[in-house]
C-alpha cells in the first residue's frame, strides 16, 4: 500500500423525505388545515436542514457509517444498486454536500464529474462554453488557453466552435463537454456514470482516456457505474454499497461477484415452489450459481444451473420435461427438453439438474417457461414465464457494443486466414 | 508540480471560516460567469443593449410628467428629468441586481448541485454583470446634462465611491436573499413584490431634503441608513453644479451598506453548506 489519497472515516448522511400528507374529511378540518398550512410549511422547510432528532420518522439515512481508504494511483470502483448511496457518497467527496457525521481527508485537488457539461449555456458558442465549463470544473483560464486546441481536437467539433451550442446536436454537445472534462488534470478524479451517454465509439474513447489518466499519469480515480464491464476493465479495486451501508471491499472481480450475488431486483424470480398432492407435476425450480446459491443475476461467463424437482406418477414416465428461454424482447432463444424415462424408471420425486452453456447467452434479461408433457398429446404441467433472470455484462468480447443489438447468443466461429 | 492540497471534509460547526485564498483561485470562474451573463442577456433580441436604456428612460419620462409636472414634487431646483434620471441610474442597477442576485441560487441550482466551487460566486455574479447595463445608461445622462446646460464638474469624481457603496449594499442584500430563497421560495415572490415598494422608500421621485424639512435632521440621518439614499443623493449632486455633495448622508449610507454586507455575508456562509440539500 502506498500513501493514501482519500481517507473516509465513519461517514453518514441523512436526508429528509416527505411524509404522507394529512387528509381531512370535513370542510371545517380542511379550512383549519389551510389556515395552519403556512406554519406547517415553514416547519417542514426548516426541518430540511435540521437533523438533531435522529429518530424522526422522515429521516432517511442515505449513507451509514462508511469507512474506507483509497491509495494514491488507485482506481476504485463503487458499485451498488440504485439507491445504494453511491451518488450521495460522490457528492460528499466532491464537497457538494456535507456529511451529517464523519470525516474525510483528501490529499490532492479533486475534480468531480457527476454530469457531463455542467453549466453549459445554450446561448453561448462552443468556444465560450469550453471556458465557462472548464472554469466551473476548476480549471484556470490559462490552463484552458494552453489545452484549448487539444480539447477541440478531442471533441471533433472545430467547425462549429463559434456556433451557439443550442444549434448543436445532442451528440456534439456531449462530445464537447466530455472533451473539456477529459482535459482536467486533478490528482483525484471522481466520476459518476458519465459513460452512460454517447454512442459506443465515444464511450470507448472515454474509457481509453480514463485508463490513460490512471495508468500513465498515476491519478487516483473514483468511478461509479452500473456497467460491470467498465468497472472490471478500469478499476483495480472496488467497494460495494447496499442501502447506504458498506458491504464489501476487495478486488474488482470479487466485488463484481459479490454485487451479482446480491439478489434484490424484485422483478426477478429465481425460485419456484408448488405443493403437489396427487398426480405428476413440477414441484420446484431454482436457479443457482457455481456456489450452489440461488440467485437471479449472472455474469456472462458464469455457469447457470437450473434445478428442477419433478413428481412423476407411474403412468407419466413416458412424458417429456423441457424449458424455453425467451428474452425480454419476446425473442425465443432456444428450447431444451428430455425424455423422463431415459433418466428415471421409477415414480416419485426426482431432481434434475440443467447446466446452461457458459458464454452463450448475451447480456440481457430472460424469462423461463417450463413444461411437463407428452408431446402433442397431453400437457401435465405448464409454468409460463415462472422464472426471470439476467445475464450481466462483465467484460465479454463485445462489451463495447453494449446497448446495441448484436444478437441473442455468443457464437464461437472458426476464423482463419487464407 | 503544484503543492498537493490537504482537504478535510466534515460537518461544519458554527460559522465556517472563509478562505479568501480559495475564493481567489476561482476568480476566472467569476470572470466567465459575469461574461456569460453579459453575453447572454440580450442574445436573440433586435434592440440588444438598447434595452438597458429603455427602462430608465421611460421611467424618467413618466416620472417627469406625473411627479414633475402634475404633482409638482420639489426637485431641489434641478430640472425634473435630470433629477429623476440621475436617481434612476443607480436605482435600476439596484433593483435589477437584487432580483437577479436574490434568485441566483435557484436559477443556478443545476450547477452548484453538481460541482463544488465557492458558492458566493453565484450571487456575486449579477452584482458585477449588471454594471454593463449601468454603464450604458450613462449615455442618456450625458445627453440630458448637455441639453440642460449642466456641464461636468470635478464633483463627478465622487461617482466611484458611490458605485462602491451601491455594489456593497446590493451584494449584501443579494447574499442574504439568495441564501434564504433557496430554502424558502417565498423570498423569490417577496422580492418581486418588495422592489417597487423599495423604490418609493428611496429618494427616487422626491429629494431627501423633503424628509429633512418635514421630519427634521434626526429622521434625515436615520433615513440615510438606507444605503440607496446616500447613493442617489450623491449621484444627483455629482452631475449638477447647484447641489452640494451630501457628505453626511453618504457617510451614513456607506455605514448602512457595510452592515448589510456583513449580515448578508454571515447569513450566506451559515446556510451555505446545506444549499445542495434543500435546493
Amino acid at each position: 500500500m502506498s500513501e493514501s489519497a482519500i481517507k473516509v472515516e465513519n461517514i453518514s448522511k441523512a436526508y429528509r423525505i416527505g411524509l404522507k400528507e394529512q387528509r381531512h374529511d370535513t370542510l371545517g378540518a380542511t379550512m383549519a388545515a389551510w389556515v395552519k398550512s403556512p406554519f406547517q410549511n415553514f416547519k417542514r422547510l426548516k426541518s430540511l436542514s435540521n437533523f438533531n432528532n435522529h429518530d424522526d420518522k422522515d429521516i432517511f439515512w442515505a449513507l451509514r457509517n462508511i469507512d474506507f481508504q483509497v491509495s494514491k494511483g488507485e482506481v476504485l470502483g463503487i458499485i451498488g444498486k440504485n439507491g445504494a448511496g453511491k451518488s450521495t457518497l460522490l457528492k460528499i467527496l466532491s464537497r457538494i454536500t456535507e456529511p451529517t457525521t464523519g470525516k474525510i481527508e483528501i490529499y490532492g485537488r479533486v475534480a468531480s464529474l457527476l454530469e457531463v457539461g455542467t453549466g453549459f449555456n445554450p446561448e453561448l458558442t462552443g468556444r465560450e462554453n469550453v471556458y465557462l465549463n472548464g472554469t466551473i470544473l476548476g480549471m484556470k483560464k490559462k490552463e484552458i488557453d494552453d489545452k484549448f486546441d487539444e480539447i477541440i481536437d478531442f471533441s471533433g467539433v472545430e467547425k462549429f466552435l463559434d456556433t451557439a451550442v443550442k444549434r448543436y446536436s445532442s451528440g456534439m454537445k456531449v462530445r464537447l463537454a466530455f472533451a473539456v472534462a477529459a482535459h482536467l488534470d486533478p490528482e483525484i478524479l471522481v466520476i459518476d456514470e458519465v459513460l452512460a451517454v454517447g454512442d459506443a465509439e465515444f464511450q470507448s474513447k472515454c474509457l481509453g482516456k480514463m485508463q490513460d489518466l490512471s495508468g500513465k499519469h498515476g491519478r487516483t480515480v473514483l468511478f461509479v457505474s452500473h456497467n460491470m464491464a467498465a468497472v472490471k476493465s478500469l478499476c483495480t479495486k472496488a467497494i460495494v454499497l447496499e442501502n447506504g451501508k458498506f458491504v464489501h471491499e476487495g478486488s474488482t472481480d470479487t466485488a463484481v461477484d459479490y454485487y451479482l450475488r446480491m439478489n434484490q431486483h424484485s422483478g426477478y424470480v429465481g425460485t419456484y415452489n408448488k405443493q403437489i398432492d396427487e398426480g405428476s407435476g413440477i414441484a420446484s425450480i431454482a436457479l443457482t450459481d457455481k456456489f450452489n446459491e440461488s440467485k437471479t443475476e449472472f455474469g456472462f461467463d458464469e455457469p447457470v444451473t437450473i434445478h428442477i424437482k419433478v413428481k412423476i406418477d407411474e403412468k407419466d414416465l413416458n412424458s417429456h420435461l423441457g424449458f424455453r428461454v425467451v428474452d425480454i424482447n419476446e425473442t425465443v432463444i432456444f428450447t431444451s427438453e428430455i425424455k423422463i424415462s431415459s433418466f428415471v424408471k421409477t415414480k416419485g420425486l426426482h431432481e434434475f439438474e440443467v447446466k446452461l452453456p457458459v458464454r452463450f447467452l448475451v447480456p440481457n434479461k430472460f424469462k423461463l417457461t417450463f413444461g411437463l408433457h407428452v408431446p402433442n398429446k397431453l400437457m401435465i404441467d405448464y409454468l409460463e414465464e415462472c422464472l426471470y433472470f439476467e445475464i450481466v455484462e462483465t467484460g465479454s468480447d463485445l462489451h463495447q457494443y453494449a446497448g446495441n443489438d448484436y444478437g441473442c447468443v455468443f457464437v464461437n466461429c472458426n476464423w482463419g486466414i487464407v | 508540480m503544484q503543492p498537493v492540497p490537504h482537504i478535510v471534509i466534515e460537518k461544519k460547526k458554527g460559522l465556517a471560516s472563509f478562505s479568501l485564498k480559495e475564493f481567489w483561485q476561482y476568480k476566472d470562474l467569476l470572470y466567465f460567469m459575469v461574461l456569460r451573463d453579459i453575453t447572454v442577456i440580450y442574445k436573440q433580441s433586435v434592440l440588444g443593449f438598447a434595452w438597458a436604456l429603455i427602462n430608465p428612460v421611460f421611467s424618467m419620462l413618466i416620472f417627469s410628467v406625473v411627479f414633475g409636472k402634475l404633482a409638482a414634487v420639489p426637485s431641489d431646483g434641478i430640472p425634473y428629468p435630470i433629477f429623476s434620471y440621475a436617481a434612476l441610474i443607480p436605482w435600476t442597477y439596484f433593483s435589477n441586481t437584487l432580483s437577479a442576485s436574490g434568485t441566483s441560487l435557484i436559477s443556478n441550482s443545476s450547477v452548484f448541485t453538481k460541482v463544488y466551487f465557492p458558492r458566493l460566486i453565484i450571487p456575486l455574479t449579477p452584482v458585477l454583470s449588471k454594471l454593463a447595463d449601468f454603464a450604458i445608461s450613462f449615455v442618456i445622462l450625458i445627453i440630458l446634462m448637455f441639453y440642460y446646460g449642466y456641464y461636468p464638474t470635478f464633483k463627478l469624481f465622487i461617482l466611484p465611491l458611490l458605485i462602491i457603496i451601491m455594489m456593497v449594499a446590493t451584494a449584501g442584500l443579494g447574499f442574504w436573499l439568495s441564501a434564504l430563497a433557496i430554502q424558502y421560495r417565498d423570498v423569490k415572490f417577496g422580492i418581486t413584490f418588495a422592489v417597487p415598494l423599495l423604490m418609493y422608500a428611496a429618494p427616487v421621485v422626491f429629494p431627501a431634503s423633503l424628509i429633512l424639512n418635514k421630519f427634521g435632521h434626526k429622521a434625515y440621518l436615520v433615513y440615510g441608513l438606507y444605503p440607496m439614499t446616500g447613493v442617489i443623493e450623491g449621484f444627483r449632486s455629482a452631475v449638477v453644479y447647484n447641489k452640494a455633495i451630501p457628505w453626511e448622508l453618504i457617510g451614513i449610507s456607506a455605514f448602512g451598506a457595510c452592515i448589510l454586507f456583513i449580515i448578508g455575508f454571515i447569513v450566506f456562509r451559515k446556510l451555505e453548506n446545506r444549499f445542495a440539500d434543500v435546493a
